[in-house]
């Protein structure tokens, strides 16, 4: 195709995750052309609250990640503003923090569990009783057994936060391709990586990042080096707009359990938010359907009395509008950042889950910090691409 | 039981429903509205009684939206919720159906110019349903503007609710247009008799109307005070020198009409050029899914009569009644389809329309959104795609979720060809929190 001429990476994929790669990629001086088969931020992406949460991350290697994504995103953010100037960086960035709510009294001992394993692990969790849960978001339930307060949880918007770093790429010689589909790899004498198709074309480039979300599994066995990641389909209602309701993000205690469950039927928890236009989000629903994006109504009425349970004043209020996306979903629930041994140049960063967002500062990173030889932010050992549980075998 | 679902009670649903009942196929009607009629034969809703009868064995269900379409099978679940929009007690049913008539109908097309937002600028379709179903007219001095025959009608019911329509600005050049197309013409001769009538009665009432002229802002402080209408050249750029200042306190603007795609959109229906694509019998690209009226394209009520003739009739036969083809409607239905594509190429909307904006002018007015920001999210931050773009500037986020301002969106971030991605929209209707929440039993057709 005309005007891409060659680039040390290609980026496939221009959600979050592919988008921060690119722009760490970037500002380490490589040069970067990212790809999407659509719109720039048109999937994964944005079906996402913009969640930068450690509430829901128990203690392990997603929890470090996490840890150092959180204090990224504002360092991040900070050198984006001063790339390309304040007014297309505004990403609505807001350190809101987080309630976990154990409505049920059987619910009190895992969320104690929780916490005290999370203190450990150094994250920042205050107890509250009922009176001050109630005096943080008035409108919380009185069935209040525990309430656990994250000041460091936060939020941004997902496509915005995109559309700035892609728009860094751009700032720093980067290209950003929407409506380029690619097809595979052109590979050396040695297997290595020497460019990438897109339809009769070839990109020359030296390495490949697989970013493509719930479809890198798909995209993986196409160019012969499979890794098991597949589609978690999840719902989301929005009101509308309304007074102030809840200032942070607000969920149940069993949600913790929902995300970190394998189960492929359908696990739904209770999270309510707002955004600043006024809507209140709903979610959690978390189901293997592959890419089946039917609506289920009973998906919508599990989402609706959750929420009603945490704030029976929602009942009143309309229901706007809901809409749905895939998470991209691994077996061990561990995203997958690294080189791939299979095929020298072709790197993975995706897997994320419903924590792409929340994980995209640090994954980006972490890549670059691989890529180049630096000391990583975080140990890259825990989502290495040959790990068993992701890697399967070529024509499996 | 078996049973058919018709959507909408204007002329297509009604066509639909009385053709299924007349073939011994139970029918439940479902309509959005008090009264029957949708938009083309709106009722006073003050007035007693009712202006048209249905046939035994249509059940009809009026103040009811349907909020949801869901696959089940053999066929869809049908989601409503019956009761005023505004009362907290709405009655909640599913309904199982192996045959969906959709006859959503289309609502009126704003084009944004500054001012817009100001109270006192009207859609043509929301001034004349004040008019036909309350008697109200939106104001003392009104100007009609926009393109289209919809224009007369319009203009004709304000001077009959009492209001001096002081002018129609129409944005085309009919005459031109109809001329290049005149087998659609002949195809719709009726229609001229039609538009005829309503140009003697506006000529009673001396309401001039006025050729390739728009109205391009509207001032006021509080509310419009005066519009500022301007000549226009072939692609809808103003004319230099060419404004006029109007005082009127109320503007009623149409251009053109936009189909009502969600349901059909939920179902999972192909769109082609902005309509749901039908075959013959109005079947559309999903098994047990018939379409009629606006939705397959805008033709006007008596095509879409026709439609719902053959729709409700292919929905019966797909339920095993034994159906009369009929030929009647179908050879309707092809001639009307000829005036359609006429009167579509007659009062196209021309892209100088974009020339009107300023940067301040909001394109969505729900969430207050600027022509400035969009230019921001598509220029500077190279954002592309209907989601995406919805997301970042909000704009189809509001309350009319993009019915308004979707497809001009959609046209002044270049990406025309998505507007109907504005109509995804899996909960179609706004529902309460708390009647989702509810147990629905579902009726099941067995």
């Amino acid at each position: 195709m005309g005007g891409i001429e060659s680039a040390d990476v290609v980026v496939i994929g221009a959600g979050i995750i592919g988008a921060a790669c690119a722009e760490a990629l970037s500002a380490a001086g490589v040069r970067v052309l990212v790809l999407d088969r659509a719109a720039p931020a048109g999937a994964t992406t944005a079906s996402g609250e913009g969640n930068v949460l450690l509430s829901d991350k128990q203690p392990g290697p997603e929890l470090e990640l996490a840890k150092a994504s959180r204090r990224r995103w504002p360092q991040l953010l900070d050198e984006v503003r001063e790339l390309i100037g304040p007014d297309l960086a505004e990403v609505e960035w807001d350190p809101k923090g987080g309630l976990v709510v154990a409505t049920g009294a059987d619910e009190m001992g895992p969320l104690a569990a929780l916490t005290a394993a999370q203190r450990a692990a150094g994250v920042e969790v205050e107890d509250l009783d009922a009176g001050q849960a109630r005096e943080m978001e008035p409108h919380l339930t009185d069935q209040l057994a525990a309430v656990a307060h994250y000041p460091d949880d936060a939020q941004v918007q997902p496509v915005l936060a995109t559309a700035a770093l892609l728009a860094a790429v751009r700032a720093r010689g980067g290209e950003v391709h929407g409506g380029v589909r690619a097809d595979g790899l052109v590979t050396g004498r040695s297997g290595e990586v020497v460019g990438v198709r897109t339809g009769s074309d070839a990109i020359p480039c030296g390495a490949v990042v697989n970013a493509c979300g719930p479809w890198a599994g798909h995209f993986s066995e196409t160019i012969g080096a499979p890794i098991d990641v597949l589609p978690r389909r999840g719902v989301v209602l929005v009101t509308a707009p309304m007074p102030p309701f809840v200032r942070r993000k607000v969920y149940a205690a069993d949600y913790v359990d929902a995300v970190a469950s394998a189960e492929a039927d359908l696990q739904s928890s209770a999270v309510v938010e707002s955004t600043r236009s006024g809507t209140v989000l709903i979610g959690s629903s978390r189901q293997r359907v592959a890419f089946d994006d039917d609506l289920d109504v009973e998906v919508l009425r599990g989402l609706a009395r959750g929420a009603i349970r945490l704030f029976p004043g929602l009942a009143a209020v309309p229901v706007m509008r809901a809409y749905g996306g895939f998470r991209p979903y691994t077996p061990d629930r561990l995203p997958v950042i690294g080189a791939d041994a299979r095929v020298p140049g072709l790197w993975h960063a995706t897997g994320h889950e419903g924590a792409g967002v929340g994980l995209a500062a640090a994954t980006g990173l972490l890549l670059a910090d691989l890529y180049t030889g630096r000391e990583p932010v975080v140990d890259p050992g825990p989502f290495r691409v040959d790990r068993p549980e992701v890697a399967l075998e070529a024509g499996s | 039981m078996r049973r058919v679902v018709v959507v909408g009670a204007g002329p297509a649903g009604r066509a639909a429903a009385a053709a299924t009942a007349a073939h011994g196929v139970e029918v439940v009607l479902v309509d959005s509205a008090p009264k029957l009629g949708g938009q083309y034969d709106r009722q006073d809703t003050r007035e007693s009684g009712d202006r048209f009868a249905l046939p035994s064995g249509v059940e009809y269900l009026p103040d009811s939206v349907v909020w949801a379409v869901e696959p089940a099978p053999g066929g869809h679940r049908v989601h409503v919720r019956t009761g005023p929009a505004d009362s907290p007690e709405r009655a909640g049913r599913a309904l199982e159906t192996r045959a969906l008539v959709l006859a959503t109908g289309a609502y009126d097309r704003s084009l944004p110019f500054p001012g817009w937002d100001l109270p006192g600028v009207y859609t043509a379709g929301a001034a004349q349903a004040l008019a036909k179903s309350q008697g109200i007219a939106v104001g003392d001095r009104v100007i009609v503007a926009g393109t289209g025959p919809f224009l007369l009608p319009v203009a004709t019911v304000l001077c009959s609710v009492g209001a001096r329509v002081v002018a129609i600005l129409e944005a085309n050049d009919p005459v031109t247009g109809w001329m290049k197309r005149p087998g659609g013409a002949v195809a719709g001769w009726g229609k001229f008799g039609e538009l005829a009538r309503y140009s003697v009665l506006l000529g009673h009432h001396h309401v001039p109307m006025v050729r390739r002229s728009a109205v391009i802002a509207a001032n006021g402080t509080d509310r419009l005070e005066a519009v500022i209408a301007s000549r226009l050249d072939h692609d809808w750029n103003p004319v230099a020198h060419t404004e006029r200042r109007f005082e009127v306190d109320a503007v009623a603007i149409g251009f053109g009409f936009t189909p009502q795609l969600e349901l059909a959109v939920a179902a999972r229906c192909d769109i082609e050029g902005g309509f749901v694509a039908v075959n013959a019998a109005q079947a559309t690209s999903v098994p047990g899914v018939f379409a009629a009226g606006e939705i397959t394209g805008i033709g006007g009520a008596e095509l879409a009569t026709h439609e719902g003739t053959i729709a409700g009739t292919a929905a019966a036969k797909l339920l095993g009644a034994r159906v009369r083809v009929p030929f009647r409607a179908m050879r309707h239905v092809r001639s009307g389809r000829r005036f359609a594509a006429a009167l579509q190429s007659a009062y196209p909307v021309r892209p100088g329309w974009k020339g009107w904006l300023r940067d301040d002018t909001l394109v969505c007015r729900c969430e207050e959104v600027p022509y400035g920001e969009l230019r921001r999210a598509v220029g500077g931050l190279d954002i592309g795609g209907v989601r995406s773009l919805k997301l970042a500037t909000r704009a189809g986020l509001g309350l009319c979720q993009g019915r308004v301002c979707g497809r001009n969106v959609a046209e002044l971030a270049g990406l025309a060809d998505a507007a109907d991605g504005f109509s995804r929209r899996p909960v179609a209707a706004p529902v309460r929190l708390g009647e989702l929440a509810e147990d629905t039993p579902v009726e099941s057709e067995r």
